[in-house]
């Protein structure tokens, strides 16, 4: 079950690309996304999603990648280096979630799902970036209303809109 | 002519792009009941189809979009890449109506 709006987002620490460890810091505003290497979905949103880790620089974004590599080897921890290497490095740590523990306490169901978490460490808005996968000119405008929202210390619009994209790959 | 749409139920594309396909047999005069639907549930019937991900669409037995050889047989989204070159889980309509009148023009 996905994490309630206003409960606590689950804490992490996980590595990047380069082997760095990333947790959420307490007085921070974050936005984590899980995603992925292989799903046509998270590939679409992918570069909006980048524009907005830009955009907001007074946000810690994280990516999350917690998909079966065994079955999806396009997800394996090589395969994220390679892409990030490949992309010549991303304005978003990209971690791998190997034990799915953090995408099971999230709840996170689809590759893209993305959670936007308050100073105080709640969960505020969770769902779809936008509306549309096909459509780059919405510029991930739910994600970018609910952080506006938040870093205002206003309630999101909408604080909960139905993620779509590829199912979490899970371990059999 | 053959349409064969192949889905699997853990993507969520399907709806949109047979729709999609749907529009285009009825814009070059076919009838979108022609449209052979199959639904791959297994690794196994995925291997033994050669279903490189959902949606797959064959006409007269070819695939709309190429496939790279290398790519897996899985269940799994497909990743197609519309003609302003993002990403997408459906195929170009434009390309599907190209192969639709390659398939006319074989007749």
């Amino acid at each position: 079950m996905t994490v309630a709006i206003r409960e606590k987002a689950p804490d992490f620490t996980l590595p990047d690309t380069e082997g760095r460890e990333h947790s959420l810091q307490q007085g921070e505003v974050a936005a984590v996304v899980f995603t992925c290497n292989h799903c046509p979905y998270a590939l679409a949103w992918h570069d909006r999603i980048l524009q907005v880790a830009r955009d907001y620089d007074d946000v810690r974004f994280f990516a999350i990648n917690p998909n079966d590599a065994d079955r999806y080897p396009g997800d394996s921890f090589d395969a994220m280096r390679e892409r990030v290497e490949r992309d010549g490095g991303w304005p978003l740590p990209y971690l791998r979630d190997e034990s799915q523990e953090v995408a099971r306490a999230y709840g996170a169901k689809t590759t893209p799902h993305v959670f936007v978490i308050d100073a105080d460490g709640a969960v505020r808005y969770a769902g779809a970036p936008d509306a549309d996968h096909r459509d780059p000119g919405l510029e991930a405008a739910w994600l970018r209303e609910a952080l506006d929202a938040v870093l205002a210390g206003e309630e999101p619009a909408r604080a909960e809109t139905e993620p779509v994209g590829c199912s979490v790959k899970w371990r059999q | 002519m053959r349409v064969e749409f192949l889905w699997w139920d853990g993507c969520p594309s399907h709806p949109e792009a047979l729709a999609e396909l749907h529009e285009v047999l009825r814009s070059e005069g076919f009838d979108p009941d022609v449209v052979e639907r199959r639904e791959i549930e297994t690794d196994e019937q995925a291997a033994r189809e050669r279903f490189p991900g959902s949606p797959t669409i064959l006409i007269d037995g070819e695939d709309v979009i190429p496939h790279d050889d290398g790519e897996p047989f899985s269940l799994t989204c497909r990743v197609y890449r519309l003609r302003d070159g993002s990403y997408s889980a459906t195929p170009d309509p434009d390309d599907v109506r190209d192969a639709v009148r390659r398939a006319k023009e074989n007749r």
